[in-house]
């Protein structure tokens, strides 16, 4: 068991509060950087793919797991942010330039979507998110003479100033650059006093806005927020994708980004990433594992989505605060060896919630 | 009579309807600057909706409150706590998923100066401003005896120390009026005595002016200067704790009419007659 001696309120707001954090996330830094030449060319595209749908599902999981405001439309933002940067990338733009432009945009659209935020709550939040999902999927296969429509869109390589990231090593490089800032810039915004305002609306909106938090606002800023990075993800998934087309940011998709941030723990920045390597690597273990199935169950179409539902609803039943969570459990575990209680994480229960004020 | 400048809280004629329902019919009555000012009745009597209403959370249906001789009625119900007035909750509205930390944090929410951007880039104002903020609730950690819990999650504390914590958040926010809905309710009796302490260390030590409503005498009688007496959505009785418990309405409300009470004697003597006959 690790024991800090704290002599400093700075030992509390710095990011790594112990030697354990500098050492294992050197760890994690060193293999990233180094991923290039430690893995083949189509492991590196799968780590490319988790790290773009990790800054998604820190978006999401900022919306969903930190301000509790369930989006069942996410994918809309992704493509959003995708289809602008294809079409300015096309232009010609250098790929900061464009790059924010697919964040501002899609923060713009979050806006207007977080809107009904403001009056609707739990399932009817989620239902007016998805008709919105709807709404976008329709309009960029019909607005053929920016996106394409249904044809799909080519997407021109990133360009930065005159370099090409065109290898996949090069995009490996822009992608765990951005990858690594949307993370910080969540985690500052979590230990700053914004992203407390989040969690105390996630919490209880009654008494975050007798502590002096306008719901309203903090509301539409997490929407914001969350559809800029999404819309940031959808860039770099274009990049990665080099075409899209509508049917990429389907339900499908928003339902995916959902399974992901519920399966690696709601209210994790851990569990962003950790849902994200479960989403990139589980069609490859099922493809793996279909060599031990019996045919008639290997060939089945619709296996993946039968595979993903199961795991939903184990963790739903049995794991409610997703891997992240699994991983806590575990870690106390070993921390408080032998003295480990089954208990330790029950959730109280709220029967001393008043829903008077609701 | 004391002075304008004296009263700190003002409420006229509120009257609030629920539909059908009269929860809050002409209460009147003046808080003053530096003391404890006590709203009691049985339940139903509307003194939460009165809470309800300086905080914002209801609009009177007619009548108006002011605040430092300032209208409320315009005053959105973020903004209250901006204005120094804090406030509990009579069934605890912690966040539960936090620790007492980051609640009483949150508690500092109005005063933060750093903007979203600073925030999202952990700017030098936003570190000085956290650690600023940290030393002033590590002051109410102090006052209030909440080290032992300070990095537990709320989620697993239990109820009383979870009620300190609250009243705790509510300190964080340095205010000027504070509004405890039913502080005790909930505790044992070692933990009301601490209440009771508090309260007043919070009126004595801290100026803070604290309207609270309670059910429990003994704490009521203990730390209240002034006492106000509601029924029904009216106002019985107002004045200090010992005039206000022996007021005859009071008692009425309470225990039921003298007449009640002396009519089921009578039925009762009654039927005992008749079982002798």
């Amino acid at each position: 068991m690790r024991f800090i001696f704290k002599t400093d309120y700075d030992q509390d707001v710095r990011l790594a509060k112990h030697g354990g954090h500098v050492f294992w996330y050197s760890l994690l830094g060193l293999f990233l950087v180094t991923a290039p030449w430690l893995l083949d060319e189509y492991w590196l595209a799968q780590l490319t793919f988790v790290l773009i749908y990790s800054v998604v599902g820190l978006g999401l999981m900022l919306l969903a797991g930190f301000t509790g405001l369930f989006s069942i439309g996410h994918a809309a933002f992704l493509g959003v942010g995708a289809y602008t940067e294809a079409v300015l990338a096309a232009q010609g733009w250098p790929f900061p330039l464009s790059l924010a432009m697919a964040a501002g945009l899609s923060a713009a659209v979050g806006a207007v979507v977080g809107l009904p935020a403001l009056r609707v709550k739990g399932i009817y939040l989620g239902i007016a998110t998805l008709a919105f999902g709807f709404i976008v999927e329709e309009g960029l296969a019909r607005w053929e003479s920016v996106t394409g429509g249904n044809a799909g869109k080519h997407v021109e390589p990133v360009n930065l100033f005159g370099w090409k990231a065109d290898t996949e090593l090069s995009f490996y490089a822009v992608c765990l650059v951005v990858t690594v800032l949307a993370t910080l810039a969540v985690i500052n915004l979590l230990r700053a006093p914004t992203g407390r305002a989040f969690v105390a609306i996630r919490d209880s909106e009654i008494s975050a806005q007798s502590m002096g938090i306008h719901l309203a606002r903090y509301k539409t800023m997490s929407f914001m927020i969350s559809a800029a990075l999404a819309g940031v993800g959808g860039a770099l998934y274009a990049h990665k994708m080099q075409f899209i087309s509508p049917d990429q940011f389907s339900i499908l998709q928003s339902i995916d980004l959902l399974l992901m941030v519920v399966i690696g723990g709601l209210g994790s920045i851990h569990g962003a990433f950790l849902g994200a390597i479960f989403l990139i690597t589980m069609p490859q273990l099922i493809a793996l594992g279909k060599d031990y199935l019996p045919d008639a169950i290997a060939m089945a179409p619709g296996l993946q989505a039968v595979v993903y539902g199961l795991v939903l609803i184990a963790f739903v039943l049995f794991e409610p605060m997703g891997l992240y969570g699994r991983w806590l459990k575990i870690r106390t575990w070993f921390q408080l060896f032998p003295f480990y209680r089954k208990g330790m994480f029950k959730r109280q229960k709220s029967f001393q919630k008043s829903d008077r004020l609701k | 009579m004391s002075s304008d400048s004296d009263i700190l809280l003002s409420a006229r004629d509120l009257t609030v309807r629920f539909g059908g329902v009269l929860a809050v019919n002409q209460v009147s009555f003046d808080v003053r600057r530096g003391e404890v000012f006590t709203l009691i009745g049985p339940n139903g009597a509307g003194k939460t909706t009165v809470f309800n209403l300086i905080s914002g959370i209801y609009t009177p249906t007619s009548g108006t409150i002011h605040y430092k001789g300032q209208p409320m009625a315009t005053v959105p119900p973020h903004a209250v706590a901006g204005l120094g007035i804090a406030r509990t909750f009579q069934n605890i509205e912690l966040f539960e998923h936090a620790t007492v930390l980051q609640n009483l944090l949150i508690g500092r929410h109005t005063h933060r100066r750093t903007s979203l951007w600073q925030d999202i880039f952990f700017a030098g104002k936003t570190r000085q401003a956290e650690i600023e903020a940290r030393e002033k609730v590590e002051q109410v950690i102090d006052f209030l005896d909440l080290q032992h819990h300070r990095d537990s999650m709320v989620a697993g504390l239990p109820y009383g120390v979870r009620k300190v914590v609250e009243l705790a958040r509510a300190l964080c926010t340095e205010p000027q009026l504070l509004l405890l809905d039913e502080p005790s309710s909930g505790l044992n009796v070692e933990e009301t005595d601490d209440m009771a302490f508090w309260i007043a260390d919070i009126k004595n030590l801290l100026g803070i002016t604290v309207l609270m409503v309670e059910h429990d005498m003994g704490l009521v009688s203990k730390v209240s200067d002034r006492v106000l007496a509601m029924s029904q959505g009216e106002v019985l009785a107002m004045g200090s704790p010992a005039e206000v418990q022996s007021h005859p309405g009071v008692i009425e409300a309470y225990l039921g009419a003298v007449d009640d009470v002396s009519s089921l004697r009578r039925d009762h003597a009654a039927a005992n007659a008749r079982e002798a006959a």
